[in-house]
């Protein structure tokens, strides 16, 4: 699958462009804040419906306008795939497929996979566990439409308990008579998520090693171990045992809400133990791993988006990430980078199709 | 639009009241307001007057809960229908859409809301306690539950499933020929006349 041309229109700072692209590698090169990023973000909302960076979508509508408008034109499986979508200020948001309408944007996702790498990937690492478990559900989500409806219909239940438990401060039979149903529902959507979330990362943590040391090259061991409530006993009972307390707190302390990922380098937390590098390299080796999946999945190669990664990465593991590169993985990919120079060199050694835009102040040249 | 200029005190009043209305913006409730004074006199009164016949006359079936002009609604006080079957659902609009395919020969039982403690609806504030006399009293041979499949009707299912379980009645949900999240109001007539047919007992529908 890849992408032929993009039509943009009042993108975050993005006045109008419309790019052609190869079916190789795109480059996006420029200065800081002439809007390259920006760029990757439009292609990875016609993914995703929505932007990878911002969670308000009125934000990303150019500043003195009204409207945004992406429009895509994919080739997968040797078909056109035309995708819409506009967001007019204080109205619904459009999303189309062919010029047809989605009744609910979750049967959008996982059409067109795609994997970003960016500098803010060290959320991951860095921030709490709710970043962890967003990372797996956006990639599960990606190949099983069945996860985000339990995942939607997990965390409607999960707000509902809560709002039950912030109204009443004490366990009478008519609380816990309405606490027995939503515990059920909860336990078993629960468990339905968490068997999900333990195959993908059974899957991807071998993938995930292999690919750690190809960039790395050092020999020290990472690990991705998966934590949740489920291992430790029957939820429903958890659940049960732990109403008191939940009562006093006024939210549910037991579920997948509360599954985390231990990253571990050497057995020891990267995010205390890790050199910079190595904090790169595990998270680059983390997204690699996650296209591996994918392609896996479908059968074909997700789009790829590296934001900034040569900037950080020292000349040997930006090397050796070019090499996996160039082993034919990948199929289409598209890099921003502040030197042209630079990303030629790079571009050239893997020898693959390429092309290059300069981006000038919110313009494609 | 909050910023509207209004000529006249008593035009700003009439958009404020229609605006209150579900849907209605400022600016729908302007034109309306507008369109009004264009009418002749009788048909505004007509209008007027259903409204509030509507608020001072309308019953709610004592055995049902559903909309009626009388005490009994036409649907309880029909001979014809089987009275053992109760079909359970959460309001009028239901109420309507099940009629409306013909399919049906039962009666109802509307709950008025659906279990959903963000918005401060608990059992207590559902028709559950008539419905539990009606099994005491051994009228009913079996339940139908007909709401919708969102978290809420879902869990309002279970929970009256489990509170009601040692009844000797049978239980059973409409096929769900309606997608997962769907409005009941929102089926179509043909996917929901199908769905009562092929009902099913309500265990296997529970995980
Ligand atoms: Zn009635």
């Amino acid at each position: 699958m890849y992408l032929k041309h993009l039509n943009i229109l009042n993108y975050k700072n993005i006045a109008q462009a419309d790019p052609e692209f190869c079916d190789g590698i795109n480059c996006f090169v420029g200065s800081n804040g002439a809007g390259k990023t920006n760029l990757l973000d439009s292609i990875y909302y016609l993914s995703f419906c929505k932007s990878f960076f911002n969670s308000v979508d009125s934000h990303n509508i150019h500043h003195d306008e009204d409207f945004f408008v992406i429009q895509g034109t994919f080739v997968r499986n040797d078909q056109e795939e035309q995708i819409y979508v506009a967001l007019k200020r204080n109205q619904k948001k459009q999303f189309k497929r062919n010029k047809k309408e989605y009744g609910k944007l979750s049967e959008h996702i996982g059409l067109l996979p795609l994997v970003m790498i960016s500098p803010s990937d060290e959320r991951l690492i860095t921030e709490g566990s709710d970043q962890r478990r967003k990372y797996i559900d956006s990639v599960v989500s990606q190949y099983n439409k069945l996860y985000l409806d339990h995942l939607i219909r997990y965390n409607r239940a999960l707000s509902q308990r809560n709002a039950l438990l912030k109204k009443y401060d004490q366990l009478n039979s008519g609380v816990a008579a309405q606490l027995d149903v939503w515990d059920e529902q909860l336990a078993s959507l629960g468990e339905e998520l968490y068997l999900r979330r333990s195959e993908f990362i059974e899957q991807l943590v071998p993938v995930f090693r292999e690919l750690y040391s190809h960039i790395s090259g050092g020999d020290e061991t990472v690990d991705i171990v998966y934590s949740s409530h489920y291992q430790k006993g029957n939820v429903i009972e958890l659940l049960a045992q732990n109403r008191a307390r939940d009562l006093i707190l006024g939210y549910t302390t037991i579920g997948i809400h509360k599954d985390d990922l231990s990253l571990l380098l050497s057995g020891r937390p990267v995010k205390k133990e890790g050199s910079q590098g190595q904090k790169k390299s595990f998270l680059i080796a983390l997204k690699l791993a996650q296209f591996e999946f994918l392609a896996k999945y479908n059968g074909f190669s997700p789009i790829l988006l590296l934001d900034d990664v040569f900037d950080k990465l020292d000349m040997h593991r930006g090397k050796r990430l070019i090499q996996l590169v160039g082993e034919g993985r990948f199929r289409q990919i598209f890099i921003t980078d502040t030197q042209r120079e630079r990303l030629e060199g790079i571009v050239n050694q893997t020898g693959k199709n390429s092309r290059f835009f300069e981006v000038v102040k919110g313009s494609v040249v | 639009m909050s910023d509207i200029e209004f000529p006249s005190k008593i035009l700003e009043n009439a958009v404020n009241e229609f605006s209150r209305l579900p849907g209605i913006g400022k600016k729908s409730a302007l034109r309306l307001s507008l369109h009004i004074l264009k009418q002749d006199k009788e048909s505004v009164y007509r209008f007027a007057e259903a409204i509030t016949t509507l608020i001072d006359e309308i019953k709610y079936c004592q055995n049902c809960f559903n909309i009626s002009d009388s005490d009994i609604c036409s649907i309880c006080s029909n001979p014809r229908r089987d009275h053992s079957l109760v079909c359970v659902v959460e309001n009028v609009r239901d109420v309507m859409a099940i009629e409306n395919t013909h399919q049906y020969n039962g009666i109802y039982h509307v709950l008025g809301g659906l279990i959903s403690p963000m918005d401060g609806t608990g059992p207590d504030d559902l028709t559950i306690a008539p419905l539990e006399e009606k099994l005491k009293k051994g009228e009913i041979k079996e339940i139908i539950f007909a709401l919708s499949t969102t978290m809420e009707g879902d869990t309002t299912n279970f929970y009256l499933y489990r509170k009601f379980q040692n009844y000797p009645v049978k239980f059973t949900t409409i096929a769900r020929g309606v997608a997962i999240g769907d409005e009941l109001e929102y089926a179509d007539e043909v996917t929901l006349g199908r769905s009562l047919v092929d009902r099913q007992p309500f265990e296997k529908n529970v995980q």
